[in-house]
């Protein structure tokens, strides 16, 4: 083989340049969300009622969803309240009842926002919790 | 057999219902997913048939005015931006020939020609921005709110060209930055969409009267022209009121004493 070195050589830094972005791409993109819920406002509460309007799974897999029908009952068929599964009843809104206990928008919405690379655009007219960092 | 109108129509009106009660293509593939039984109004809400005003000018002053709008604006989180071309207004001070064209005279009494008038949307109940507007983000609710869905807008402006009273104002830019102090418990708005006066809908929600309507000490009367008992139709049987724009046929809930 002639050159045969070289060749290796060639494709070693071939598959090393092929595969680089893989080794570099970093803790962020791939460390698995964690999303917090130790705001004050959900501290304040007694353990017992530490609970979202929903379960955890449902509002895991189905909170989307759920925002878009509140809005709907709430801008065109004029409704106030939520009756959940539980039956507590709260007021349907993202800016005053979910934000209000959820107001670590970074450790909470945007871990899982940012993990799967959707941007809701909730954030353009509803105004996000204040946060010091 | 033949079949009487009447049994027609029980038939129709009978499958509408089985179609309406059965299973939808939705809760098949969301079984048990929202019902309605799961939403409600707030008992404190208010509820009227038709939502009006009285705006009354012989008690309203140009000091007061300013309040109303203030109010307004700052619970609503509309941007100050100066330049006129650009400006969001929900309500404002509007000229005697600017508010009602065509009824100005030559010889016009002077305290009337240079009054300041307090414009806002009329709440048309035959309102010409709900039948143009495409996607449905303009419209009116059962108690005669012209309401806008900030969801649905795509800004297409058909609305402000329909709406014959200049009552719509269109984000040129993100209003933001233009914002002095947020309300952080109402939403503001994005750039690309209309917006306008909606009558408080999240006030009455609460069971409160509109925020100008509380600012006037008592210059601004509300309530419900359905009802024949209430105050604001004792006090449009006790005084005579123009409309703006009544030849338009557009029918404005807010009537004005000059
Ligand atoms: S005043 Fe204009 S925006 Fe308001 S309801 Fe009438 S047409 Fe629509
Ligand atoms: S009714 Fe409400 S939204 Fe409309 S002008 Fe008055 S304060 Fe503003």
């Amino acid at each position: 083989m002639y050159n045969g070195g070289k060749i290796i050589i060639g494709l070693l830094i071939f598959v090393g340049l092929v595969i680089t972005p893989f080794l570099f791409s970093g803790e962020k993109a791939t460390a698995k969300p964690d999303p917090k819920v130790n705001t004050p406002e959900i501290l304040k509460l007694p353990e017992s009622e530490r609970k979202c309007i929903e379960s955890k799974e449902y509002m895991r897999s189905e909170h989307m969803k759920l925002l878009n029908q509140w809005r709907d009952w709430v801008v065109r068929d004029a409704n106030a309240l939520y009756t959940s599964t539980t039956g507590k009843q709260y007021k349907m809104s993202l800016q005053n009842t979910c934000m209000k206990c959820h107001s670590n928008k970074k450790d909470f919405c945007d871990q899982c926002h940012n993990y799967t690379a959707v941007k809701p655009y909730c954030w353009d007219c509803h105004i996000e919790p204040k946060e010091e960092s | 057999m033949s079949t009487s109108r009447r049994q027609f129509l029980k038939m129709i009106g009978a499958s509408a219902v089985i179609g309406l009660g059965g299973i939808s293509a939705f809760e098949i593939l969301q079984p048990g997913q929202f019902e309605a039984s799961q939403l409600s109004k707030n008992p404190e809400a208010l509820v009227g048939k038709r939502w009006g005003m009285v705006i009354d000018m012989k008690k309203l002053d140009n000091e007061t005015m300013q309040k109303c709008i203030d109010a307004c604006h700052r619970i609503h989180n509309v941007p100050n931006i100066d330049n006129p071309k650009e400006e969001i207004k929900w309500i404002w001070p509007e000229t005697f020939e600017h508010a009602f064209p065509g009824m100005e005279s030559k010889y016009m009494s002077e305290e009337i020609e240079h009054m300041q008038f307090l414009v806002l949307c009329n709440q048309c109940d035959n309102p010409p921005c709900v039948r143009v507007c495409p996607t449905k983000a303009t419209f009116k609710r059962a108690d005669g709110i012209v309401m806008m869905d900030m969801h649905r807008c795509i800004g297409c402006r058909f609305c402000m060209a329909a709406c014959p009273f200049g009552a719509r104002s269109f984000n040129w830019r993100n209003p933001r930055p233009f914002i002095k102090e947020e309300n952080r418990e109402y939403p503001t708005r994005m750039k690309g969409v209309v917006e306008k006066c909606t009558l408080c809908y999240e006030r009455l929600a609460k069971g409160l009267k509109p925020a100008c309507v509380e600012e006037s000490n008592g210059a601004l009367i509300f309530g419900d022209l359905d009802d024949p008992n209430s105050e604001i139709r004792k006090v449009l049987r006790e005084h005579y009121t123009i409309r703006r724009k009544s030849e338009l046929g557009t029918e404005p809930s807010i009537y004005y004493i000059i």
